[in-house]
């Protein structure tokens, strides 16, 4: 039994005197895929069907192999915040810190593996 | 970890169906949600049956007429009956909003009523709204000046004054908190769309001179940055405001101070 007051039970904490730049990450990443996504859907259909040579060639020609990097890291930068947000969401205390990091290190692996495929491709 | 399902103790029985009335021939049946602290045990639903004939036009009226007439023990509050005082707030028909101000009418079929969703309740369709208010109090719901008092009065142009229509109308209701899953979940830490809404409110007055630290206050991945636009707040206000709309104002001015 703790006797605190209401006001101080809606209090808390205070303000952490975060959350906006997450904010504004997560609209700039958004308005960013609006962009990336059909011009990744055009460029990496455009490459779809040829034989492995020919994959080559394309994803070592710049366009193709910027917008696939740019579409990755976005994509991946912006699930992040949202999966983030979920957990925050419906997972509290130590767990939900737990699956946060577990989160973040995720997306950051994605990013490595997908970065290093598309080098691979590329060069 | 959030909870999906009720807890044991909150599951739903079927309670006491009271008589239908004698030789009524427009009868409506209502399902009300019933609990009480000194009974104990899990909530129940009663069934009532009105004469439609002889009933006012209103939810509220039909409860009155049940509490008066069929069931004495019915509790519920209830004020002005002209959706000012935002006491008479409850689930009916799985909308959030006044009785005093929603039509039987607007009902298909059985009326089931039941308190505003994932409160404490106190008894009956009583929540308690404790959290709610003191929510409310921390957003510092009154006017914040450092400069000396005027001689008359703080003047606010026609303009400025116009900037808080949508907003003053609020009548802390809880309709709009209650029916939003984030406060569901968070609302011990997320503040949730009314209070929301008077912070803004304060915000955008032209008088008020602690913007900065207002907004200080509500920087916080808890209690702002847990509203993610789901719209059930304005979807379901009786007054017909919309708090997601202020929300994205208080959103709009963070980033605009910060970057």
């Amino acid at each position: 039994m703790r006797f605190l007051t209401d006001r101080k039970r809606a209090t808390g904490l205070g303000s952490g005197r975060t959350g906006t730049h997450e904010h504004w990450k997560m609209m700039i990443t958004s308005a960013a895929l609006v962009v990336l996504v059909p011009l990744f859907v055009f460029t990496f259909g455009a490459g779809l069907g040829g034989t492995h040579e020919e994959v080559l060639a394309y994803f070592a020609r710049p366009c193709p192999a910027i917008i696939t990097a740019l579409t990755a890291v976005v994509g991946v930068l912006h699930f992040k915040a949202e999966a983030v947000d979920a957990v925050v969401d419906y997972v509290h205390g130590v767990k939900g810190k737990l699956l946060i990091v577990a989160v973040e290190a995720l997306a950051w692996v994605l990013i490595a593996a997908a970065l290093l495929a598309l080098v691979k491709l590329a060069l | 970890m959030v909870q999906l399902t009720l807890p044991k103790n909150s599951r739903m029985t079927t309670g006491k169906t009271w008589p239908k009335p004698e030789g009524a021939t427009n009868v409506r049946k209502f399902k009300i949600y019933r609990w009480s602290p000194e009974e104990g045990g899990n909530p129940r639903v009663d069934t009532y049956f009105l004469d439609m004939d002889k009933c006012g036009p209103m939810v509220l009226d039909a409860l009155i007429k049940i509490k008066n007439e069929i069931d004495p023990t019915l509790t519920f509050r209830r004020s002005c009956r002209e959706g000012i005082c935002g006491s008479c707030a409850m689930n009916i028909d799985g909308h959030n909003t006044l009785a005093c101000i929603f039509g039987l009418d607007e009902v298909k079929g059985d009326v089931t009523i039941y308190p505003l969703p994932h409160m404490p309740v106190v008894k009956d369709l009583i929540p308690d709204l404790t959290h709610f208010y003191a929510q409310h109090a921390s957003i510092m719901p009154w006017l914040e000046t450092k400069t000396n008092r005027p001689a008359k009065e703080w003047k606010q142009s026609i303009e400025d004054r116009k900037k808080l229509d949508g907003l003053y109308e609020c009548v802390m209701c809880a309709s709009c908190s209650t029916s939003c899953p984030s406060y569901w979940w968070n609302g011990d830490r997320y503040l949730g769309p009314a209070a929301l809404l008077h912070a803004y409110r304060w915000i955008i007055d032209s008088r008020d001179e602690a913007t900065g630290e207002r907004l200080d206050q509500l920087e916080d991945p808890f209690k702002l940055y847990r509203c993610h636009t789901i719209m059930n707040c304005a979807k379901t206000c009786p007054k017909g405001l919309n708090p997601a709309k202020a929300i994205a104002h208080i959103k709009e001015m963070m980033v605009e101070r910060a970057v």
